[in-house]
């Protein structure tokens, strides 16, 4: 082959690919998923994708995620360069705001979806004053106990619903001695305020009521409300095994998968993992209330939402989109897909895991919340959150009291957070 | 007289210093002193404004701050104390024994107590997590079986154990290093000068403190500062162990985990590289003066003796 043969023929190869790639485009919208569920991959991939595009055989779906650490970092200099991708899986509250305020993800309040949620559901994802909404509320995390089942038979105790029954169950194993009565450690520190002071804290200032006076500052966290989770998270340290001071996360979940522990105090995400884990049945249930017959608070924390980059040369075939995760049928793909991450809207879902029908039954008995420290309370330094986790290790180890642990929590907000001071 | 002529200028030099240098720049000089210019901003509404030394008033004024930064000073001294307590003296202890000629087995022992040093600090933190768990643990079946149970607490959750117990592992893992470098110092004594002790009738102990000891003293001062680098620029094993937060409650928090949690932010906390910064440069300081101190202060009336 002569040298000017070669080369046109690539010229003309080249053209070819460019006209096959023109001619593509401008059939099909390809739209890049940006998130940190490298885990959910393949459940995309074999699952919501498929379903999705068989729908819509216009628009193409690719997910690329990122590891969950460098997620934010990776987002934002993409989103900077401009070669973000055109949707946008949103972090609950200030990174996902911070993305908003700088221009970054678009308002999606007047997406009809929207309609789907409740405002806590939204709350993850919209501006301080409610106004505008910017990702789509995907799944949220319930907090509540599960129980070994086999274990509760064997001691001859039934499931809790009120806070005296807890503590009598609670001695029950204590007492027989064959279990540990709960399974928590404090060296994580994390555990102690997600799982304990987060869990069962909601029942006592009343969800959301008492959460968002005090973001109002009409409450402090040295209330009577506030500081009676702490005086709670005393009386565990005696149920929890020897040694708690100096056990792990990773050591509390294969206490309790190996059997050895009756309780333990979880987040919904445990579902997957406990499944896998454990031989033996188990159940779950609600923090108990203080007295039969009160309401049920439960800490279903908004943990993933789903947005639109402002940038993207797709807004409509995004917004279709969004629509479409918005609605039923993507809520039922995903929850039992992934069971433990529940859907966050309206709309009815059929979950076939029993362990996560449990939780999610939850919501229509209980009242629902989230967590007290996420939203606007820790923007400042000290950082509430953080400052939680310490204080509800310490007052579960005994090291502090509930009422210096509140008044010291009270302190540090105040400390920057003006409707608190 | 003729001068001498002009001597040409030795390119090669500049060629052969080159590399090191401009490598050095890159990865050491430039980001320290960017380290200090960004301590000398802060942002405000998106953008970076220069705020002079706000950011070291902040640090040292605001109760907040302070009480932080003293805690892990305190605790960084404490973690100090305990390697020059413990880990110099066993690691002298050590090489005196293993020059020892009449030891059998010496390069045995001097590789089993040299191999912690070349492990990964994740594999130390992780296999003493182990190790002392209440839980999975050998520690509390170990004390048990030849009957101090008592003794046993699990020790890396109890804020007034937590510090000594790490402080103590890293001695266990860096111990070899004194030992190496006092067994070179001490294998490089000419034997005339130990023999001329012999017949002065010096042997045996006294041998030891006499005449080895005052020869290897500036070694000693060497694994002192290099000690003292390495200890207030700790980081790793401390996160490994016990994580960001470094409990429990703050009491093995060291600045290099105060640091990282306020540059990079952790959980909900979001990132400040300004007052990382600010806290970074602090820490420079800190090593800084105490390297001057040992540079001006002891290492000038140690005295060189010529062979």
């Amino acid at each position: 082959m002569t040298p000017t043969t070669r080369t046109s023929l690539k010229g003309a190869l080249l053209a070819t690919t460019l006209l096959g790639a023109g001619a593509a485009q401008a059939q099909d919208v390809t739209l890049t998923i940006e998130s940190w569920r490298n885990d959910d991959l393949s459940i995309w991939q074999d699952e919501i994708i498929p379903a999705f595009e068989a729908e819509h055989p216009a628009i193409k779906l690719n997910f690329t995620p990122s590891a969950p650490a460098e997620y934010n970092a990776v987002l934002n200099s993409k989103l900077d360069a401009g070669s973000a991708g055109d949707i946008i899986t949103c972090r609950p509250f200030d990174a996902s705001l911070a993305l908003y305020e700088a221009g970054h993800l678009t308002d999606l309040s007047d997406l009809d979806g929207m309609s789907n949620f409740s405002d806590v559901a939204k709350s993850g994802w919209s501006t301080d004053d409610g106004s505008a909404t910017y990702c789509v509320p995907m799944a949220s995390v319930i907090h509540g106990f599960i129980y070994n089942k086999e274990a509760f038979e064997e001691v001859g105790v039934e499931v809790p619903e009120t806070e005296e029954e807890f503590y009598a169950v609670l001695d029950a194993f204590k007492e027989d001695g064959t279990y540990i009565p709960m399974a928590m450690g404090t060296n994580d520190q994390w555990e102690a305020a997600t799982m304990g002071y987060n869990n069962i804290g909601p029942t006592y200032w009343k969800g959301e009521e008492g959460r968002t006076a005090l973001i109002a500052g009409e409450q402090s966290l040295t209330d009577e409300q506030w500081v009676e989770p702490f005086r709670q998270l005393a009386k565990w340290g005696e149920y929890l095994g020897d040694g708690f001071e100096a056990q792990t996360y990773p050591d509390s979940q294969n206490i309790f998968t190996l059997g050895r522990a009756a309780i333990y105090p979880a987040g919904s995400w445990e579902i997957a993992g406990f499944n896998t884990q454990a031989i033996f049945d188990m159940g779950a249930f609600p923090p108990p209330v203080p007295a039969a017959g009160d309401t049920c608070y439960i800490s279903d924390h908004t943990d993933i939402g789903i947005g639109m980059n402002a940038a993207t040369e797709h807004p409509e075939a995004a917004r279709t989109f969004l629509n479409w995760v918005a609605s039923s049928e993507f809520s039922n793909i995903f929850a039992n897909a992934i069971p433990g991450f529940f859907p966050l809207s309206d709309a009815e879902v059929t979950l076939e895991d029993p362990l996560a029908q449990e939780f999610i039954s939850w919501r229509d008995e209980c009242e629902s919340t989230i967590r007290s420290t996420y939203q606007i309370l820790s923007r400042g330094t000290p950082n509430l959150e953080n400052d939680t986790w310490n204080a509800s290790a310490a007052v579960i180890k005994g090291t502090e009291s509930p009422e210096d642990a509140a008044a010291r929590l009270q302190d540090g907000l105040a400390s920057w957070y003006e409707p608190q001071q | 007289m003729a001068q001498p002529s002009k001597k040409p200028f030795r390119w090669h030099i500049a060629v052969f210093l080159a590399p090191a240098v401009f490598v050095y720049t890159a990865v050491m000089i430039y980001p320290l002193f960017n380290t200090l210019r960004l301590s000398l901003y802060s942002r405000v509404d998106q953008e970076r404004v220069w705020v002079g030394l706000d950011n070291f008033r902040t640090l040292f004024g605001d109760a907040i701050w302070s009480e932080q930064f003293w805690n892990a000073l305190g605790n960084n001294t404490w973690f100090f104390v305990i390697h020059m307590a413990v880990q110099n003296p066993i690691g002298i202890a050590l090489a005196a024994l293993l020059s020892s000629p009449r030891l059998r087995f010496s390069a045995f022992y001097r590789t089993a107590i040299f191999i912690p040093t070349i492990l990964s600090f994740v594999i130390v933190g992780f296999a003493w997590k182990l190790i002392l768990s209440p839980i999975w643990g050998i520690a509390p079946g170990m004390l048990d079986a030849i009957g101090l149970k008592f003794l046993y607490a699990p020790w890396l959750g109890k804020e007034e154990y937590a510090l000594t117990t790490l402080s103590l592992v890293s001695v266990w893992q860096y111990v070899g290093i004194p030992m190496m470098l006092i067994y070179a110092a001490l294998l490089s004594i000419p034997d005339e000068i130990l023999e001329a002790g012999e017949c002065d009738g010096i042997t045996g102990m006294s041998a030891f403190w006499k005449i080895k000891l005052p020869l290897i003293l500036p070694s000693i001062g060497i694994i002192s500062v290099l000690t003292f680098v390495a200890n207030f620029n700790a980081f790793d094993l401390i996160y490994a162990a016990q994580g960001a937060l470094a409990g429990p409650d703050f009491s093995t928090d060291i600045l290099g985990t105060f640091m990282y949690r306020t540059f990079f932010g952790f959980q909900l906390q979001l990132g400040d590289p300004h007052m990382g910064s600010t806290i970074a440069s602090a820490m420079f300081g800190i090593i800084l003066i105490g390297v001057c101190i040992y540079l001006f202060g002891i290492q000038r009336r140690l005295r060189s003796y010529q062979f």
